[in-house]
């Protein structure tokens, strides 16, 4: 899968996106969130359990709980400040 | 103009230039609401600039969704949004919707819709550079309950 960040998420993790193999027990949104904060050091820093944002699955904006399906993309980001 | 036009540029447009070319053969419109946001900068806080990020793909689909929205719910004739992203100087344009309906209300309504569900969910986040650098904007609880006073 592709995990994709955004705004001060994408510029304190100093990235845009990774290519991320996940493990077969990683089934919803909230279940990568956790194994990227047990693998990544810096991830686990900038996005700690309390941190709010949110996140969209190809392009769908979706809850924490939402099964990852067949999804390819997921991208994280803060609440949103267009307008 | 007539149906769904969204269009997300980098380049500047003319707020007035869009109207005009909005409204260009469009017999049964009685009504169009333009609504037009500029960056704005605060005298206790100025700003030299603004710089908009955004989620190509996923903003065109959101923005798209809630012009469609627009036009179901409230019967409009036509609806034009036009988003910028990158960096823009103060007093400069970001969005504009317009919205063409028979009569006034509509217009109003889906201009309105379109605006609340845009600066909520919407992916564009903001920016702005001062002279002691730049800081992202928070997002205000205010916007969020403005988008809540409408049913889907």
């Amino acid at each position: 899968m592709i995990i994709r960040y955004f705004a001060w998420i994408r510029e304190r993790l100093n990235r845009d996106e990774q290519q991320l193999e996940l493990p077969d027990n990683v089934k919803t949104v909230q279940d990568v969130l956790n194994h990227l904060r047990a693998i990544d050091e810096d991830f686990a820093f900038v996005l700690p359990p309390e941190t709010v944002f949110r996140a969209a699955l190809d392009d769908e904006l979706v809850e924490l709980d939402t099964p990852l399906g067949s999804a390819k993309e997921l991208s994280i980001f803060p609440p949103m400040t267009g307008g | 103009m007539m149906g769904i036009s969204v269009t997300i540029q980098a380049e500047i447009f003319d707020a007035g230039d869009l109207v005009n070319q909005f409204t260009r053969d469009m017999p049964e419109a009685g009504a169009v609401a333009t609504f037009t946001g500029l960056v704005r900068s605060k005298p206790e806080q100025p700003i030299k600039a603004l710089i908009l990020e955004h989620h190509p793909t996923m903003a065109q689909k959101q923005i798209e969704r809630f012009a469609q929205e627009a036009v179901d719910k409230f019967d409009l004739l036509a609806i034009q949004v036009v988003h910028r992203f990158g960096e823009m100087k103060v007093g400069e344009p970001i969005v504009q919707v317009m919205a063409a309906s028979s009569h006034r209300q509509a217009a109003f309504d889906g201009a309105n819709y379109v605006m609340d569900w845009l600066k909520t969910d919407a992916p564009f986040w903001k920016k702005e550079v001062g002279a002691d650098g730049a800081h992202w904007v928070e997002a205000r609880d205010k916007d969020e309950a403005a988008k809540n006073k409408w049913t889907k």
